[in-house]
């Protein structure tokens, strides 16, 4: 497709507020499906975090007609993996699978969304699955940096900043009775977006939709209103000891904005200056090519619907984790005091811009972006819209985001490594 | 709007230096992928200079007589692109990807990295670091680091055994001049394969490209000899005791080439213990296979003595090793999951696999190769890819092979690779650390 003409999708709202989009593409004889509906993990009750992460592991795994054994018949006979996802705020259904399938795989995704029924010798069954997995990212120093980051930037039991996972103590404790009440209280046809992608015609996305989907019924869900975090007054910085690692694990961040905030695009600009364009922008220049001290150094701004981070993360010799915050500091106070140049400004939008094409090659970068464009409002023709809404961006709105985010006594550090990192 | 599956044949074209280059038209996005393969891996690295390939990757990002050290950044940024570059045991790579516009540019960039590499000693001393860097980042992954020993033990006279990241003390060691004379011997325009595909015009790419490589000059391709591994005579151990939470455990088992009668068979065998992943190096392998039926998912993930299973039998150039990849659950004895994993492999290699299996197997596999071809990028990986290792045509013929497969070939090829004489057991025992 040429971004030129746009994607100009196909989108229709079904009676019972379920929303149909469809684009079609006949690159290949395959089609990418991402039924998404809010219930992601911001939705955990309290002391039950995990919940929505567990219902992700077992929602597949029967349904009112289909045993898992049926199921796993249907999906590896033709080749499909289903995606099972609990993000922040949606809880995604997804595949991608041969055109001649997309009735049987849609007609399942309907199913799975509407009727589980969360055997308890699947949810035992799981439940271990999950356990090793939380036991695995306890021996992982870049996960540890991560959510220790998360849980210094987002405190007091904000969404953002617990663990999707849960703990080993919450996840023992979730029995069948709490997944079935994640299910019941979120799972409703107001909030949910059906996305298609590929070789198939746009209409009959939407009428297969809304016969699988149209006669479901549900009150609306109320819409999430997620809390800033408490303001961050100081600088913090803290050390988790993994025993016995080569490498220690950095994250390096600020509490930014949210997606809807005006001031996203020159904060996605400035993003890619310090630590994307190239090798991981001033960052990589400064920590990979001219002190050679890491593999990987980037800097992720991830807004949301609430205020979501900009972390930074390097992986380093242990020796060098105090030369490494360094260097970030050092490059963060640069950009807030002396701002970014009309070079690097014209070349990272530049290059933004003219990523599209790829972000949008295949069935699945389109249908994340229809999905993201529908979460956030951005409108159906955001595609043709991003070029110039990019293009806009000024050098003194980028340098007013350097200034108001990038503070380093403001940042919260922490650092994943062998006992021998230096402590701070 | 343009398929994929309509796009002509590959054109095949050699330029008078030996330069082969492979053109594929897709005109299905405003696109043009561009692969530059050298046939040079860890598998051509001599005792003491491991991780030479790898390494010779990393500097032809730095720099060369026409792209001056502070022109790199953004030279393919500017046209919306994307480069990177990987090297494993057979083949060193390097791509592009970027508006057909960058055509020219793309074309250019490689030609300089063929030919005109700087190798600065500053450049060479940072990167070192770096590489360690990356070393010490995988050695944080405890299956990283038993797959190290498991393949080390697998192999004990062809170079496939040696990591291709190279050992620390080869990479503390080796100097500029290691690095540049290799990378001279080895860059040869006679030695490359250079792939197009996209949204190109195969007359244009052509005279671009004889206009960019047309005057690098052949040389003489170090043919190195290389031991073939012997038969193995009985099952090999290894086991990795460090602190951590899990259990792993990895079975390997020497398997064919991709160019061996019993590949594409061993590939339906894969597919029924762990479901199929395709031909794909560069996209197939990040998503998860169809696997929930699959015979070693059910005996150790179901039965709750694992928390995942995975498979992998990539094509290679010379025989490399199909491998199971166990990871034990929290609780399960190892003993347990081993005996488990052991039981359905050797049932597999007894009695083969029924007809019900080798169908969804092939549908699988069917699947998958229209999955990971869904890019320019993807296509053009696929054609340098088995060029490199074997040939393009394997590649063309790949679904045709995969179809005519029977059952027979498939239990011939299951009881020759998974005999216990065959395999190497590796685990991963975590120590707890003290409280």
């Amino acid at each position: 497709m040429d971004v030129g003409e746009g994607l100009s999708p196909t989108r229709r709202r079904l009676e019972n507020g379920a929303l149909v989009l469809a684009k079609a593409s006949r690159a290949t004889p395959a089609v990418t499906i991402a039924a998404s509906i809010p219930a992601g993990t911001a939705a955990d009750p309290p002391g039950l975090t995990g919940v929505a992460h567990f219902l992700s592991k077992v929602i597949d795994r029967g349904t009112a007609s289909m045993d898992a054994e049926a199921i796993a018949e249907l999906l590896d006979s033709r080749g499909v993996s289903l995606a099972a996802t609990a993000m922040r705020h949606a809880f995604v259904l997804s595949c991608t699978c041969l055109a001649e399938d997309f009735s049987s795989m849609l007609g399942l995704i309907a199913d799975v969304m509407r009727n589980p029924s969360l055997p308890d010798h699947e949810i035992d069954t799981r439940r271990g699955e999950i356990v090793t997995s939380i036991r695995q990212d306890q021996d992982n120093p870049a996960v540890l940096a991560v959510e220790e980051q998360l849980a210094l930037l987002y405190p007091d039991g904000h969404p953002y900043g617990r663990r999707a996972k849960g703990t080993i103590d919450a996840v023992e404790r979730i029995d069948r009775r709490a997944l079935e009440r994640a299910h019941r209280e979120r799972f409703t046809p107001a909030g949910l977006v059906v996305v298609a992608v590929g070789d198939v015609d746009p209409a009959r996305v939407v009428d297969e939709t809304s016969r699988a989907f149209g006669d479901w019924r549900g009150r609306p869900v109320e819409p999430w209103v997620t809390p800033p975090p408490a303001p961050v007054l100081e600088r913090r910085q803290r050390m988790f000891q993994v025993a016995d690692k080569a490498q220690a694990d950095i994250a390096y961040g600020f509490n930014t904005i949210s997606r809807l905030d005006p001031a996203y695009y020159a904060l996605s600009v400035m993003n890619n200056i310090l630590g994307q364009y190239a090798l991981g922008g001033r960052l990589g220049d400064n920590i990979r090519e001219r002190q050679g001290m890491a593999y990987y150094v980037f800097s992720a701004f991830e807004p949301n619907l609430g205020e979501g981070p900009l972390v930074i993360r390097a992986g380093v010799n242990p020796a060098n984790v105090d030369r490494t915050i360094a260097a970030i500091d050092e490059e963060v106070r640069r950009m807030a005091a002396d701002g970014v140049t009309v070079e690097e400004l014209e070349a990272s939008k530049k290059y933004l811009v003219g990523s599209m094409p790829r972000m949008l090659e295949t069935n699945a970068g389109i249908a994340t972006f229809l999905q993201s464009s529908e979460q956030f409002g951005l409108g159906m023709d955001h595609d043709v819209r991003l070029p110039d809404l990019l293009g806009a961006v000024t050098l003194e709105e980028v340098n007013e985001c350097a200034r108001r985010f990038l503070v380093p006594g403001r940042a919260a550090i922490t650092i994943a490594g062998p006992n021998e990192t230096p402590a701070l | 709007m343009a398929r994929m599956s309509d796009s002509p044949a590959p054109r095949t074209v050699f330029l008078d230096n030996g330069l082969k280059i492979l053109i594929q038209e897709a005109h299905t996005a405003p696109l043009a992928s561009v692969w530059c393969w050298y046939k040079v891996g860890s598998r051509d690295e001599a005792a003491g200079c491991t991780g030479v390939s790898h390494w010779v990757e990393h500097m032809n990002f730095k720099g060369t007589t026409n792209i001056p050290r502070e022109k790199v950044k953004g030279i393919i940024e500017e046209f919306g692109g994307s480069w990177n570059g990987y090297t494993w045991i057979d083949q060193t790579t390097y791509l592009e990807t970027a508006s057909r516009d960058a055509l020219d540019r793309m074309l250019f960039i490689e030609a300089e990295r063929m030919a005109n590499g700087l190798y600065e000693p500053a450049d060479v001393e940072s990167e070192r670091t770096v590489i360690i860097s990356e070393l010490e980042g995988g050695e944080n992954d405890p299956d990283q680091v038993l797959e190290m020993e498991v393949n080390s033990a697998a192999f004990k006279a062809h170079p496939y055994g040696h990591p291709t990241i190279g050992w620390l003390s080869d990479l503390e060691r080796m100097t500029r001049d290691d690095l540049y004379g290799y990378y001279r011997r080895h860059y040869l325009p006679n030695n490359a394969t250079l792939v197009v595909a996209g949204d190109v015009d195969p007359a244009e790419v052509i005279r671009r490209a004889t206009d960019h490589f047309g005057a690098i000059p052949p040389g003489a391709v170090p043919v190195r000899a290389l031991s073939a591994e012997p038969l193995q005579l009985g099952e090999r151990r290894v086991t990795v005791e460090k602190p951590g939470t899990t259990a792993y455990l990895k079975i390997a088992h020497h398997a064919p080439a991709a160019t061996g009668d019993g590949f594409f068979p061993l590939l339906i065998v894969d597919a029924v213990l762990t479901g199929a992943k395709g031909l794909n190096l560069w996209s197939s392998f990040r998503t998860p296979p169809p696997q929930r039926s699959a015979r070693l998912y059910r005996a150790l993930v179901e039965s709750r003595l694992a928390s995942a299973v995975s498979g992998s039998l990539l094509p290679t150039a010379d025989p490399y090793l199909h491998t199971v990849s166990v990871t034990a659950r929290e609780g399960a004895a190892p003993e347990a999951v081993e005996r488990a994993a052991i039981a359905e492999i050797d049932r597999l290699a007894r009695e083969g696999v029924t007809t019900d299996e080798l169908e969804k197997a092939k549908n699988q596999l069917r699947a998958r190769l229209v999955f990971e071809n869904d890019s320019v990028t993807n296509v053009a990986h696929q054609l340098g890819f088995f060029e490199t290792i074997a040939s393009v045509g394997l590649f063309l013929s790949a679904a045709d092979r995969i179809r005519r497969v029977t059952r027979d070939q498939v239990a011939a090829a299951a009881a020759a690779a998974l005999g216990p004489n065959n395999r190497t057991i590796g685990w991963f025992k975590p120590l707890r650390p003290a409280s």
